[in-house]
């Protein structure tokens, strides 16, 4: 970095000197710069409202909180066709979520899997794991969602002649229907002993912590209670719980499978297709991450002894992850955004509501579009935001 | 927020232009951008030759036919449901053929302005015919496949929820994705406008095996739209679609509309520019009528030709009979 000379900044002897000052320069050109953006956005936002009020068409977001009148398959929070707009919107932004969530979850746990095996020693296995993300991730997909969704789930039977699951479930062309239990009056007691079971290992771990400083190595008697609660507390929990909830299991109707829990197939292509995606990326993260930790790493390992599943779970994944995560974050995004293919098989997901039939019932374009863009955006900064955190909490410490 | 608001205030009221915006366009690009459905049989679908055909693409002809006097000036922009209205808004197209339901909100907020009415429909319900129903009540929980964005997705809903009846929506963006959800059992009935599942049952691969309930749940006015604003575009859409029910009423045909302006009809002769400035009234040449009768006839030719006993889906008349016969096209005199 250059030495601000600060006399000849703060008293430049002529113009012509401060002309070709580049501290001076870079300023004036950022400022130019500046203006040129407020100007465009200023041209672009006036034309837009000038045009709208040419056409008489109705703007701002009052239309948030009229009834929106059309019905949603899946709506994880309450929704009705009595709605607003606004109620369509969260439905929507919901379903994007859970998806995103779910989708997220999964193809974490494939990804790891399918990277490690691609190390493994064991040929078949690593010629699998590569065969596999090798026809995944070079395959669009729109094509792999439309595949899992026409092309598998859309030959499954009619409801009829439902596939019979062990355990009260269907499986057929409407969907997965599993039981479903509701927790009724049974789930404030989980809840309430769950929450104590929560606090009191905390205490716990403190009170271990103090006993370790304090030089206790044998099991304390905050260890030995501890084991009490692990055990105990749950069971009578569950067991309680239990006793006061009910299922529901799914039964034929005149048309479709009533009652329990169904899983649409829209939603069950779009979180097959997207985390079977994303782990074909995620594995190959991993793959390199793996890779990435310096061989000596896994010969000290097995120096000390430890087997090789215990040399990659103990020693080369945690000095891995600092290299897993940050590609990890960008997987993570695409995955939240790929999301909003759902449009082409029908899932109800924030494109799919918001700006498809929100904006098509209402007219909104303009407005409906900025909520969606920040909506993605707000998605995608939280994501990036927990993602370098996290990233933070596992890194080395530098020395 | 305070910014648009700010721009909305200050900026001064430059309106009211006494000409055609839309129709100065049209003329110098020297062809009508006509917005269709993306394939509709009877209304609107490319034939085996890439020919746009249907009574939709037919208005679109007609249109050209009234402002370039040559029927084909016409490029045909197929549109889904989703796209339709921000394509005419934002000037995509300078017209929107393709079966829309007039709705009040459509006409106030959407900045657009509807023409007439070319088809008068009503919503119905296609299902299995080995589920024996008889009425649209008897679909009483059912899987209901339906178009997102349409008039048809708002009647289901409010259909089901007057009579407290439940039902599970299954929808699609596209025409084709839902009739594909239909015929894969994704769901147990199709409900669209009536004329629409006449059209689409042709396309599947057992339309015997599928019968249309008689009920109908909605009126589905359908007709063609422009832009709000341009009083001059909107009379040349309003009174094409006028003509050619007036001239189905006098008798005016393809065939014989150049004959007619000889007529001894003043009406017809009118219609003809004998003796008037209707067609310069429009903004167009006198000879207008002429042209867009000798390119797509009239409306019951157009309709017999697309929809009924001339084409596949051999629709009756119906409601959309001429008034003098029992149905409800009525169109305001030409004089």
């Amino acid at each position: 970095m250059r030495s601000p000379d600060l006399k000849r900044w703060r008293e430049p002897a002529t113009w012509k000197e401060a002309a070709y000052d580049p501290g001076v320069r870079a300023a004036v050109f950022q400022v130019l710069l500046a203006l040129a953006i407020a100007f465009l956005a200023y041209e672009i936002v006036s034309n837009t409202i000038e045009n709208l009020r040419k056409q008489n068409i109705a703007s701002g977001f009052g239309f948030l909180s009229e009834t929106a009148g059309f019905d949603i398959s899946q709506t994880p929070i309450p929704y009705s066709s009595k709605s607003t707009y606004g109620a369509a919107f969260l439905v929507g932004l919901a379903n994007t979520l859970i998806v995103a969530f779910i989708g997220i979850a999964i193809a974490t746990v494939l990804g790891f899997t399918i990277g490690i095996a691609r190390l493994s020693p064991n040929w078949l296995v690593a010629k699998l794991a590569l065969s596999y993300v090798e026809l995944i991730r070079n395959m669009p997909l729109l094509l792999q969602l439309l595949v899992w969704y026409v092309a598998v789930l859309r030959t499954l039977p009619f409801p009829q002649d439902a596939l019979a699951l062990p355990g009260g479930g269907f499986l057929d062309v409407r969907g997965l229907h599993l039981p479903r239990f509701s927790l009724d009056s049974g789930g404030g007691i989980l809840l309430a002993v769950l929450a104590l079971a929560l606090a009191g290992a905390w205490w716990l771990k403190r009170q271990a912590g103090i006993d370790r400083e304090a030089g206790q190595t044998v099991p304390t008697r905050a260890q030995r209670v501890g084991w009490g609660l692990v055990i105990a507390v749950p069971t009578i929990a569950v067991a309680i719980a239990f006793a006061a909830s009910s299922v529901s299991y799914p039964v034929l109707g005149r048309f479709n499978h009533e009652g329990g829990l169904s899983i649409e197939p829209e939603f069950l292509a779009l979180v097959i297709g997207l985390s079977t995606y994303t782990a074909a990326f995620i594995a190959e993260i991993v793959r390199a991450g793996l890779q990435g930790v310096p061989r000596g790493q896994r010969e000290a390992a097995a120096a000390l002894g430890l087997s090789r599943r215990q040399a990659l779970r103990l020693v080369i994944l945690p000095q891995s992850l600092r290299i897993i995560i940050p590609p990890l974050t960008n997987q993570y995004l695409n995955l939240t955004k790929n999301s909003s293919l759902a449009v082409a098989i029908g899932y109800p997901d924030l494109v799919s509501v918001f700006s498809g039939t929100v904006l098509n019932q209402t007219g909104q374009a303009v407005e409906v579009i900025l909520i969606t863009m920040a909506v993605y955006l707000a998605i995608s900064l939280a994501t990036a935001a927990f993602m370098n955190w996290f990233n933070k909490r596992t890194s080395w410490a530098e020395r | 927020m305070w910014i648009l608001l700010l721009a909305l205030v200050g900026s001064e009221a430059a309106l009211a232009q006494a000409s055609s915006q839309t129709l100065d366009t049209v003329r110098k690009r020297g062809i009508l951008n006509c917005g269709v459905n993306t394939g509709l049989a009877g209304f609107a679908a490319p034939d085996a030759r890439g020919r746009w055909t249907g009574i939709d693409a037919d208005f679109c002809r007609a249109v050209a036919a009234a402002v370039f006097g040559d029927g084909d000036k016409v490029r045909f922009v197929p549109l889904n449901a989703k796209e339709r209205f921000t394509a005419l808004q934002s000037g995509e197209v300078d017209l929107l053929s393709r079966n829309t339901t007039w709705t009040m909100s459509r006409d106030t907020s959407l900045g657009l302005n509807f023409a007439g009415v070319l088809f008068y429909d009503g919503q119905a319900f296609m299902v299995r015919k080995s589920q024996g129903l008889k009425s649209v009540d008897e679909l009483a929980g059912a899987s209901i496949c339906v178009q997102t964005g349409t008039t048809n997705e708002l009647n289901l809903a409010d259909y089901f929820d007057t009579r407290g009846l439940r039902y599970k929506p299954v929808v699609f963006e596209r025409l084709i994705e839902v009739l594909a959800a239909y015929q894969s059992n994704r769901c147990d009935a199709f409900t669209t406008d009536s004329s629409q599942l006449v059209a689409e049952r042709t396309r599947l691969a057992d339309p015997e095996n599928h019968e249309i309930l008689p009920d109908l749940i909605s009126k589905e006015p359908l007709g063609p739209l422009v832009r709000q604003g341009d009083a001059v575009w909107s009379n040349i859409a309003r009174w094409t679609l006028f003509l050619l029910i007036n001239a189905e009423e006098l008798g005016i045909t393809q065939e014989n509309a150049g004959e007619m302006r000889t007529s001894p009809n003043p009406g017809i002769r009118r219609i003809f520019g004998e003796g008037s400035t209707f067609g310069r009234a429009l903004g167009l040449r006198d000879d207008w009528a002429v042209s867009v009768i000798k390119t797509v006839g009239n409306y019951g030719e157009a309709f017999e030709r697309n929809l009924g006993q001339g084409s596949p889906l051999k629709i009756e008349r119906g409601r959309n009979a001429l008034w003098t016969k029992g149905g409800l096209m009525y169109a305001p005199p030409i004089r």
